[in-house]
């Protein structure tokens, strides 16, 4: 019977996969935080104590199952409720018992987990925000050695991987372009925000995950023990790109972070510097920048989802004129729809610099079938005065 | 006092035949019967979905849909799953049963209990519409937040929200009328001598069911209001820019979401023990034990909701009470698995299908709960949350829960049901292939969750590979084990070895008095019971 | 449960209309949706919705009239009847709980929780943690909602008018019970009357307060969490008082008619009933929605 045939491969698959799995991924990831090793203590003990309730109750079951058959011939049995005392104790015993496991053995070093998993201020040595937004994730250094540091961290596997057309990578859907750098033994304070709809910031070696709650200021904190690279996913459906935003962190050595931070800090002061730039740069770098945010959406071919996702060829919002008479930007013109968005289109001015902006809007009026002829492109300075 | 007659049928024995009959019918039996085809029905359709679903987690990559398609089949499968399958299978029994049970001559209120059921197939419409106005390019599709219609997102979404807000508007209504007409049922229609705590099992779980509707369904109803007001006419009761907060939707969602999954398995734990009873040849154990403890899980069920969402930041106290109150629920439940096995202890067992279904269903709702109990931990749910834990923790419930513990009912009154007995190679056949492919569907989940793997994504990273391959496979294999269900339930009423009146050896109470099948007005005369 | 004082239960026969009426809301439904999503003929699937559902109630409910005048219904379907109407009652408080667990979590966490973070992190340097509240202001979904100005509605005038009209209500529809119990028609019309204007008379002061909150006060259903509660409390709460009006017009023609005697009239209580409900959810707006 086929049926079973199906079922016996699956059997034999699994078998197979058995050796095939590194020991950890039958319970949670190797912890690297405090937390993230609680919850495991914690989980394995619960697991522990339910196996053998299961087992208790099972057993009973199976034994009558087998000793009280009628096959066997075995009469039923009037069962009379417990009435002297002494039967009444030993009916209260498992209850008690039960009433121990819930809350005397699972109760109070659950209690102790919370309290520690809620205190994010007590001995928080730097505090970071994360911003989650459709669907990306975006960091900022509040203090410290990395303060004003800012950046997003977009997913870098390419479609082709993801339609099957090319070998997948081993971080695949793991990976992204720029990694979260924390040091290694200091305890964290993430605040956590959203900029659209909800999210959850998971990272499942470190045990804490957070909603992302856009208006709202959630909190949590980490204390990565051990150096490495750590991924997670976002844990919250947030729309069509929700399998697509991971978190990617990369724990090091004080003097190292130290060391990064000056670089990122030099790297993005020269991204943010303004200057006149030729239309073939703004066309070249606003290519990255599109497929890079925008494909998930518009497609890399700018032929778009429509209707949810509009088009971005021929679309009348980048063959339009952008700027008015007086020089300001047009409402609903294209650099009002990328700064500000409308609907499902999201506000990018927190997320992309000057330049980007002005790149990705020149791509798109001089690229993909596009050739607008008013406002043919638009520079950096000219983003930078509309932020004003 | 001495039986008495009771019915006063209007219509003698000249009711319409082929569809008015069922347009029109105040009949019991053919109301109850129109739900669980319908059930069925759905059953099907929400498993077509999840096959989908399967394929498409089959390998890493997407092959079959993208991503936002893939979304909506979740959200879609889980609703009419619950909604549109399960619900409409107990109140389907409690159509058939209920009224034979307590000795009645029908359901108190004939035509609103019409009225309930014809409410569904519209529902049923309102929730798979939006797929082919997609095909015609009107909207983007079903609703695509997963059936928790979570803002922003379903404020964000298109069309489907709305069409899902309004099924859900008419799946209230139709169950808030069947409530109301099992509760009225219940306290006025039964048999003389018959007290409360003489009512069999399965009445008490329909009791407590209908409260709980009546007290959430409307909550429910609210919350999707208010969404459809954010969404269409500018209200911010869900965005904190106008002073609301989208983890208010989630609390006014989750106190009926809790409830509602008591609302799916209270009938169940109702008509379970009778089973048990029947196959064992002796009178369930601690009746009034296993009320009570209906009574206190009904009551529990209103007040743990917030641990769905633990991880969306609560003050500490709140986490407390909330956890603290949610393992609380274990107590009644160990009460009653106790007076379940104390049941079968020491009876003289036989074991056909309806018996093996209800077995099975003990062990592995026993696995479904045990790991509700552990998701129930705070800390550790952080790690459980929304990953694919969670969802094999509520597909032992909810499937094994409640779709296994529906078909022991199934396989227990189909005889009684159409006078004929089914086939009862094929269904412990039946029994052995889905119980056999489910686990090896959703024990592969726990592992990928624990791996971390989230819910709710259609393509996942290389090392959940192995497991979400083989649940794929298991998932086919169970969803062809259920055509083989449907093949013996027409099987049965087609044809096959007439019934007795008592079908089965050890069988108790009112409705084992009757013809099988019953007449069409079931208690023309009103038993007394001593 | 044993003695009935009849023991004839009566189970009507078959009935088209309930099938017809869940086509009606089906109609109804999605000729709203295709309407909010700028489809076309939207109205006029509402309008056919409607037409189904409003011929169907007055078919059914008027089988269920001659029902009753027919002396098909005896004590034991009286009962069915009551405990039905109870729990049907129930569940209309579980509906207005939801939105009053809104204005609360709203007045009592959310609001609080967003003018609470510390001045270093939060996003909304001067908002302040008062009630009544429109929020923060701020962009949602990519749409700009600046805080707008308004004045909100204060108890005393209107709301407290409608607070009398409605008690007054309640005891005029008590009044006319008496009478039906002792049998005086003429009192027994005149307190439905009186009672059927008050109603009229609410939904009119209601209409008023509407307008003048749009035209004056600058309070509209987007003004924040505000705005939202107050509109749909007191809408729903309106509605639901619309309904009782109807049910009240209805009852007045059948005691005109005499078709009620002092030991058979649950078609009244049942709707005096609602009445009284209405009555209290009033009382709950006045006090947290209104005043406090
Ligand atoms: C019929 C359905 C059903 C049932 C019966 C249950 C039963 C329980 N569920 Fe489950 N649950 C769901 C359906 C159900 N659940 C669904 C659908 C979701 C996901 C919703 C979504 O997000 O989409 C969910 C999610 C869910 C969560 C949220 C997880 C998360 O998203 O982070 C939690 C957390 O506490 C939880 C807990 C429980 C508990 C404590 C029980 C208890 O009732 C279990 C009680 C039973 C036992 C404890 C076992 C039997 C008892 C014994 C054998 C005696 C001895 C045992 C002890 C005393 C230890 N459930
Ligand atoms: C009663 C409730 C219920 C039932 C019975 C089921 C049944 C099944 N569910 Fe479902 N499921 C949910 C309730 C339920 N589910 C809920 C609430 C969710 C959460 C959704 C969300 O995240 O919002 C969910 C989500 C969910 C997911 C997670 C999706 C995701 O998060 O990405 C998965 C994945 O494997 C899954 C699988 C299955 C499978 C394999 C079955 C199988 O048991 C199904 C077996 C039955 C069949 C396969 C039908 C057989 C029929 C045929 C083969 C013939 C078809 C032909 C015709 C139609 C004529 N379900
Ligand atoms: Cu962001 Cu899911
Ligand atoms: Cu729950």
């Amino acid at each position: 019977m086929q049926v079973l045939k199906k079922i016996g491969l699956g059997l034999a698959a699994m078998l197979a996969s058995l050796n095939a799995f590194a020991d950890y991924s039958w319970n949670f990831p190797e912890p690297v935080t405090p937390m993230a090793l609680d919850t495991l203590h914690v989980h394995n003990k619960f697991m522990l104590i339910t196996m053998i309730i299961f087992v208790v109750v099972l057993a009973i079951m199976i034994y009558s199952i087998f000793a009280h058959r009628k096959t066997k011939g075995y009469k039923a049995v009037e069962d009379k409720p417990p009435s002297t005392a002494v039967e009444i104790f030993w009916v209260l015993v498992p209850f008690v018992i039960l009433l121990l496991i819930d809350f005397v053995i699972m109760g109070i070093p659950a209690y102790h987990s919370v309290v520690m998993m809620e205190d994010t201020r007590d001995k928080a040595t730097m505090v970071i925000k994360v911003t989650g937004s459709q669907w990306r994730w975006q960091y900022e250094y509040l203090d410290g050695d990395a303060q004003g540091i800012k950046f997003v961290s977009n997913l870098t596997t390419t479609a082709d991987q993801q339609n099957n057309a090319a070998e997948k990578g081993e971080n695949y859907l793991l990976e992204v372009d720029n990694h979260l750098v924390l040091p290694v033994g200091e305890k964290v304070r993430i605040l956590m925000t959203a900029s659209d709809v909800l999210h959850n910031w998971w990272v499942p070696q470190f045990g804490s995950s957070r909603v992302a709650v856009p208006g709202f200021i959630r909190e949590t904190w980490v204390q990565v023990d051990k150096a490495g690279t750590y991924r997670g996913q976002c844990k919250e459906l947030c729309g069509k790109g929700h399998g697509y935003m991971p978190v990617v962190v990369d724990a090091v050595p004080m003097e190292e972070y130290k060391i990064w931070a000056a670089a990122k800090k030099a790297e993005i002061a020269k991204a943010g510097e303004i200057k006149e730039m030729t239309k073939e740069d703004l066309v070249a770098q606003g290519k990255i920048v599109y497929e890079k945010n925008c494909a998930v959406c518009h497609q890399v071919n700018g032929a778009g989802l429509p209707p949810a996702f509009p088009a971005m060829t021929g679309s009348k919002v980048a063959l339009g004129p952008v700027f008015g008479a007086d020089g300001k930007y047009l409402k609903d013109g294209h650099m009002d729809r990328l700064l500000n968005g409308k609907g499902v289109m999201p506000a990018w001015k927190a997320t992309l610099n000057d330049t980007e902006i002005a790149a990705v809007i020149t791509y798109e009026r001089q690229a993909l079938g596009n050739a607008a002829s008013v406002d043919p492109i638009v520079q950096p300075a000219q983003v930078k005065a509309a932020r004003q | 006092m001495s039986t008495t007659t009771v019915a006063n049928h209007e219509e003698h024995h000249d009711h319409p035949t082929g569809i008015m009959r069922w347009l029109t019918t105040t009949n019991h039996k053919d109301i109850g019967t129109m739900y669980l085809t319908f059930s069925l029905v759905m059953f099907l359709v929400g498993g077509a979905m999840v096959l989908g679903i399967r394929a498409e987690l089959f390998k890493p990559g997407l092959q079959l849909m993208n991503p936002d398609f893939y979304n909506q089949l979740i959200g879609v499968h889980a609703l009419i799953m619950i909604f549109a399958a399960l619900m409409p299978a107990a109140t389907g029994f409690a159509n058939w049963m209920i009224p034979l049970q307590i000795g009645a001559p029908d359901m108190a209120l004939p035509r609103l209990n019409n009225w309930g059921f014809w409410l569904l197939p519209p529902s049923a419409i309102l929730l798979t519409l939006p797929f082919t106005l997609a095909l015609f390019g009107i909207g983007d599709g079903a609703i695509s937040t997963g059936w928790t219609f979570y803002p922003p997102l379903s404020v964000q979404g298109g069309i489907g929200v709305d069409f899902a807000i309004f099924a859900v508007h008419l799946l209230g209504i139709s169950s808030v009328m069947g409530s109301i007409n099992i509760i009225v049922t219940l306290f006025n229609m039964r048999a003389p001598g018959m007290t409360l705590m003489k009512m069999p099992m399965f009445a008490w779980g329909w009791l407590i069911t209908a409260f709980l509707l009546v007290a959430t369904i409307p909550v429910l109803a609210g919350a999707v209001t208010m969404l459809l007001t954010d969404r269409h006419f500018g209200t911010h009761f869900f965005d904190a820019a106008g002073g609301g907060d989208p983890i208010m939707f989630q609390h006014l969602f989750w106190f009926f979401g809790h409830p509602e999954v008591y609302i799916l398995l209270l009938p169940v734990w109702g008509f379970i023990p009778q089973i048990l009873q029947t196959f064992s040849r002796k009178p369930m154990y601690g009746y009034k034990a296993q009320v009570y403890s209906l009574w206190a899980i009904g009551a529990l069920a209103v007040v743990v909701w917030a641990h769905h969402f633990f991880t969306a930041g609560m003050p500490v106290p709140a986490l407390l009470y909330f956890m603290y109150s949610t393992m609380a629920i274990s107590l009644p439940l160990a009460v009653l698995f106790f007076c379940w096995i104390k049941t079968m202890w020491r009876g003289s067992m036989t074991f056909e299908t309806p018996m093996l279904f209800a077995v099975g269903w003990i062990i592995l709702f026993g696995i479904g709960g045990l790991t509700g109990l552990v998701l129930a931990d705070v800390a550790a749910d952080a790690q459980y949350h929304n990953s694919y834990f969670v969802v094999a923790h509520f597909h032992y419930t909810l499937f094994a829960g409640g779709i296994m513990g529906i078909m022991a009912g199934v396989y227990y009154w189909l005889p009684k049901m159409t006078g004929n007995m089914y086939d009862e190679k094929l269904g412990k056949w039946h029994f052995w292939l889905t119980a056999i492919s489910f686990n090896l569907t959703f024990i592969p989940q726990f592992f990928v969750g624990l791996a971390g793997m989230p819910r709710r994504i259609p393509d996942y990273a290389l090392q959940f590979a192995e497991f979400n391959m083989i649940s794929s496979i298991a998932a086919f294999a169970l969803g062809l084990s259920q055509l083989l269900f449907v093949y013996v339930i027409i099987k049965c009423v087609k044809g096959g070895k007439k019934a007795t009146d008592k079908v089965w050896e050890g069988a108790e109470g009112l409705e084992w008095t009757l013809s099988s099948p019953p007449p069409y007005h079931s208690f023309n005369e009103q038993p007394t019971i001593k | 449960m044993a003695t009935h004082s009849e023991n004839q239960y009566f189970v009507p026969h078959g009935s088209i209309y309930p099938s017809i009426l869940s086509v009606g809301l089906l109609s109804l439904a999605s000729g709203f949706i295709f309407n909010m999503n700028q489809l076309p003929f939207g109205q006029w699937m509402m309008y056919l919705g409607a037409a189904i559902i409003i011929a169907m109630t007055f078919k059914w409910m008027g089988t269920v009239i001659t029902e009753s005048l027919t002396g098909k219904y005896k004590n034991w379907e009286d009962r069915s009847f009551r405990v039905g109407m109870i729990v049907f009652i129930c569940s209309e408080v579980a509906f207005f709980a939801a939105f009053f667990g809104a204005l609360f979590y709203m007045r009592v966490l959310s609001v609080p929780d967003l003018a609470g973070y510390d001045a270093d992190i939060t996003p909304y340097k001067d908002f302040l943690s008062t009630w009544p509240s429109a929020g923060p202001g701020g962009v949602v979904l990519g749409t700009e909602y600046a805080v707008p100005k308004y004045t909100a509605m204060g108890p005393w005038g209107l709301p407290a008018i409608n607070t009398a009209l409605l008690l007054t209500s309640g005891a005029t529809i008590t009044w006319a019970h008496w009478a039906l119990i002792k049998n005086k028609r003429t009192q027994l019309v005149l307190g439905m009357l009186a009672t059927v204007l008050l109603g009229v008379a609410f939904l009119i002061c209601q209409g008023m307060e509407y307008h003048h909150a749009y035209t004056e006060l600058g309070l509209t259903l987007g003004t924040g969490a505000y705005g939202a509660t107050f509109f749909m409390l007191t809408g729903f709460h309106g509605f639901h008082v619309t309904l009782g009006t109807i049910m009240l017009i209805v009852i007045l023609i059948r005691c005109m008619k005499g078709h009620f005697t002092p030991e058979h009239h649950f078609g009244f209580e049942g709707v005096a009933w609602y009445w009284h409900f209405v009555d209290v959810v009033w009382l709950g707006l006045f006090i947290f929605v209104y005043w406090l």
